[in-house]
Order: structure tokens, then sequence, then C-alpha cells
């Protein structure tokens, strides 16, 4: 026993980390009075050797910690590194930010929430205990309603925040009911308990059933899968968009890490299928896969055609996201190898494009201060680097050919046509279709509508152009160089207790 | 007659049906907040429930500890959100409360 929890500390040095840099900040945010952004920078430093232990951790072994709760494997490592990134580099957008900078309060706490949310985002990536699980969601929940309404003084963030804790609050509920069912059906709540005994028959399936969908309400609503999208819009709208950009990248990637992990281990069936070719099918007597792949559905096109209708960037931007959370769900619903494979490239890519676009609004706003499409009319003309940058995201995020948006579409879609779901396929580029009719409306206003007359060129600061590069260049060079991502992501879809 | 699982997996169910009716009615942001509780609650009858009659060990009253203490937590911040609200748009009527567009 001993040996095992000093083995399980030894492997859980990046969430010690985190921490431990939670309760600094706190501290240090007590002691300085002054209103700088030192607490900024020590938050970075924690990031920074959280970062140096997560390239510590073992990629190749799986290895399942403090007596099956936490699983610290090549999946769970990978996300972290996507969280770990996005928190790193909404640190840096908050320090550009003038929205948080009108505050009165000093952003001590904020940094010291951003820090409990990535810890939270980071237990979510490996839990591998229901309890565990529902534990690291409220967490991640909790620290994101706070930081969703922290600029308290605007009423959007203060209706954002509202909205967010009453969807979120019922869905976690749901979910916890959910997960008590399946406690009382399985009489464990790791996810291979769960599995063993659900594997060794005799238990009313349509009790499982019910578990299953109530458990999916939690999941659905971290990964803003319809029909449990609804707070999207309105939080994206509200929150700060610092706040917005890590929801719609992060929180999303924790969802889905737990949302494959809680399916494929304890609802796999190791007797069908054939795991060493990478496919596998899940527990008999229910088509879970075609529960996702009606989501799925539901979810992009919903994304999509809403998006249509909107003037506020920053909630089209909420659509598009809705309607890439159905984009990767695609890749679950294939239940292979390739498919899970194809969703982890598809949020390397996604981080670039998405974390991009939205830093491009952010600076926009905070130089015109409002995020309405209108607003961009002759921005081409006013600020040409932005504007071009911008451009790159959004044909990105609609998956034209040479951006890397089209590689994660492009693994995606073959992942489903070799599981032969052609009918998703389609179903998916015709989305696509759809998607550009509202990206390129943006682009029109930048660069063939003309600028108000009185209007100014607009410029930026050199770190401010150096972030945007950060982001620009790696969404046009993962388009054409991408044989390293593809391998890294095949490489990481080991799970602890699935072979 | 003898109180058994059945009789408090009933309990659970209306407590968990009382509950998502609350969140579904109700515009006050407080009586929602309520409802939630329920849900919570419910969940924890569950798991009590399971662990003492289904001969399980003791990680259903574990889960229903850590439960409570997150459902005290979660009510902590989203009062504190009320609060704010209520200050702003001077109602805590959810219905009322959308400045962001539909």
């Amino acid at each position: 026993m001993l040996e095992q929890i000093i083995h399980s500390v030894n492997l859980l040095k990046p969430e010690t980390t985190l921490a431990i840099t939670f309760c600094v900040l706190l501290v240090v945010d007590l002691i300085v009075k002054k209103r700088g952004s030192e607490t900024a920078w020590l938050a970075l430093i924690g990031l920074a050797i959280t970062g140096f232990f997560l390239m510590q951790e073992p990629a190749a072994g799986t290895n399942s910690i403090f007596f099956n709760m936490f699983a610290v494997d090549a999946f769970s490592i990978f996300f972290k590194f996507i969280i770990l990134a996005s928190t790193v580099m909404i640190v840096l957008f908050s320090l550009q930010s003038n929205e948080l900078k009108t505050k009165r309060r000093a952003l001590g706490e904020y940094y010291a929430l951003l820090i409990s949310l990535t810890l939270g985002m980071f237990l979510m990536t490996g839990a591998s205990n229901l309890l565990m699980m529902y534990l690291s969601l409220e967490l991640t929940s909790i620290s994101s309603y706070i930081l969703a309404g922290y600029t308290k003084d605007a009423d959007d963030s203060s209706e954002a925040s509202l909205k967010y804790v009453i969807y979120g609050a019922v869905s976690s509920g749901l979910m916890l009911y959910g997960i008590s069912i399946l406690y009382g059906l399985t009489g464990a709540i790791d996810i291979y308990g769960i599995n063993k005994t659900l594997m060794m028959g005799d238990v009313n399936m349509v009790a499982v059933v019910i578990a299953g969908i109530l458990i999916v309400a939690g999941f659905g609503y971290k990964i803003s899968a319809a029909p449990f999208h609804f707070w999207t819009p309105d939080v994206y709208e509200g929150a700060p968009i610092t706040i917005t950009a890590l929801l719609s990248v992060a929180s999303k990637a924790a969802g889905f890490a737990m949302m494959i992990r809680f399916f494929k281990v304890s609802f796999l069936d190791p007797t069908v299928g054939n795991l060493s070719f990478g496919s596998w099918a899940l527990f008999r007597g229910f088509e879970w896969n075609q529960i996702l792949a009606m989501i799925s559905v539901l979810t992009m096109t919903l994304g999509n055609l809403v998006a249509i209708w909107q003037d506020n960037l920053k909630r089209l931007l909420a659509y598009s996201s809705i309607a890439h959370a159905g984009y990767m769900l695609l890749g679950v619903v294939v239940l292979s190898n390739e498919g899970v494979a194809a969703v982890l490239i598809y949020f390397v890519v996604y981080f670039f494009m998405n974390l991009g676009a939205f830093y491009t609004v952010m600076l926009v706003a905070n130089k015109t201060g409002s995020e309405d499409i209108k607003e961009y009319k002759g921005l081409g003309y006013r600020s040409p680097l932005v504007s071009v940058a911008l451009t790159v995201f959004l044909l990105s995020l609609t998956g034209v050919p040479p951006t890397a948006g089209f590689v994660g579409k492009l693994y995606i879609f073959a992942a489903l046509i070799n599981a032969k779901w052609f009918w998703l396929a389609i179903a998916g580029a015709l989305n696509s279709v759809v998607s550009l009719y509202y990206y390129v409306r943006v682009l029109r206003n930048m660069f063939l509508r003309p600028a108000d007359p009185s209007a100014q060129p607009i410029s930026f600061s050199v770190p401010q152009i150096v972030i945007l590069l950060i982001l620009v260049i790696p969404t046009i060079l993962l388009g054409l160089y991408f044989g390293p991502l593809v391998e890294y992501a095949q490489a990481s879809i080991s799970m602890f207790g699935v072979h | 007659m003898q109180v058994s699982l059945i009789h408090y997996l009933i309990l659970s169910a209306i407590l968990f049906s009382l509950g998502i009716y609350g969140v579904i009615t109700r515009r006050n942001a407080i009586m929602v907040l309520m409802g939630i509780e329920l849900i919570l609650n419910s969940a924890n009858i569950n798991f009590i429930a399971f662990a003492r009659y289904a001969g399980m060990q003791l990680d259903g009253q574990a889960i229903a500890v850590f439960v409570i203490i997150l459902a005290a937590a979660e009510a902590a911040i989203a009062l504190a959100i009320v609060l704010n609200i209520y200050h702003r748009f001077n109602t805590v009527n959810v219905d009322e409360i959308s400045r962001l567009k539909e």
C-alpha cells in the first residue's frame, strides 16, 4: 500500500505543482497590494514547472495510480499538454486584454482561478473513477463559473455566469444521478470494475442505458454538444474573451478526454471487435454509437445553421465551436483507434486556429470596443496583418486546404469512411460547406467593404504581434507538414486497462 | 412492512423528478438552485441505499460525503452569483435577465 502511494505521488507531480501554484498565487495576492502583473508571471512560472514535470512523465508506460482513481497514460498526457498550452496562451492573452484592466480589482484571484481551472481539467483527463470524474468536473465547473463572471461590473458577464451556473449545476446533477444508478447496478465505482461486472452479464440493460444517458448529459454539457449546448452562446458572449477562448479549447478537450475514456474503458466488450486492429465494440444490447452519431449530427448542424444569423463575432465563434464539437464527436462515433487519433489531431489543430481567432477578436475589441461584425468593415485596410491572420484562422476553421483545419477534418472523415459511416461523412462535409458561408461573411466585411472615412489605421504592439505569429504560423505549417503530429497522435491513444 | 432498497429508490426517484420539475418550472433563480439541491440529494439517497442494502462496501457513503461538501461549495458560488445579479438587475427572475441575445 505504501509503495503504491509513493509511486502515485511521484506520478502526480504536475497536478501537485498546479495545486501549490494556486495556493502561492492566493497568498501573494493577499500580500502584494500593488496593481501589477506579478501574479501573471508567477502563474506562468508555475505552469512552466508543471510543463517540466509533465515532460518527465513516462509517456510510453501506462499507470493507474491511487488504487484506480487516476490513470497516467499517453492519452491523458497528450490532453494535458493541450490544456497546459492553452492556459499559457490565455495568461499571455490576459496580459494584453483591456477588458480585464478596466476592472477596479487586482487580477490576483483571476490567475489563481485560472490555475485551479487547469488543475480540474488535468484531473478530468485521467479520471478513471466515477467519483473522481464527478469531482474533477465540478472543480473545473466551479472555477469557470467564477471566471465567466469575473468582470462582474459588466451586466453581460454577470448574466453569463448565472446562466452557466444554472445549466452547469443541472447537468452535473443529472450526471451524478446517473453515476448513482450505475454504482448500484455494478457495485463498483472505478471504470475497470464497472466493465468487469457489465461483462459478467445479468445486469438490467434498461437501467444501464438510462444511467449512461444521464452520464452523457454531464459530458455533453462540458463539450457543449446538442441538446446540452444552451449555455454556450450566452456564456461565450458574456464572459471575458480570454475565458471564452479557454472554455472553447481546454475545457472541451478535458470533456472529450473524460468521455472517450469512460466509453472506451467501461463499456468496452473485449470479446467483439478486433482490438489489435484498432477497432473495438461497446457492450452488447445497445447501440451507443448510434446515439453519439445522432448527437454529433444534431450538434454540428445546429451550430452551423444558427451561426449564419449571428452579428456578434464572439457569439458567431461560440456557435462555430458548438459545430466543431460535432465534428470531433464524429471521431468518437467510429469506435476505433483511428477515430480517437483523429480527435487528438483535431484538438491540436483546433487549439491553434480557435485560440487565434479569439485572440484577433480580442485585439480588435481592445481598439474598437466592440465585437460586432459591422466593426470589421474595412479592417483589411486599417490593419492588414491582423486581418490576414484572422482570414487564416477562419479559413482553417472552415477546413480549406492548405490550412491546418483541413488536416484535422481529413483524418476525421478518413476514419469515418474506413468504418463505413458514409452518411455521417456526407453530413459532415455538407456542414463544412455551410460553415464557409458565415466565415466568409466576416472576410467580406474586412476586405470588400469600405471603412468608415473617419477610421484610423490600427497598430499593435510588438508582443501582441509575436503572440499572433505564434498562432498563425503553426496554423499554416501544420496544413503543409503534419507527419510528426499524426505520428505523435497515433502513439498517444493508449489508455490504461485497454490494450 | 419492512423498508427495503426499493422504497429508497422510489423515494430518490420522486425527489429527482421534483428537482427537475422545480428547475424547469420555477423562474426565481433561488428556487432553481433549490431544485438542483433536490437532484443532488436524490443521488445521495441512492448511493447510501445501495451501499447499505446491496451489500457493498463503504464506497457509497464516502461518495455521499463528497457530494454533500460539493453541493455546499456549489451553493456558495451560485448564491454569490445570484447576489451579484440582484445588485445589477434588481431581480432574480431568470426570464427577465436576458440582455444577451436569444
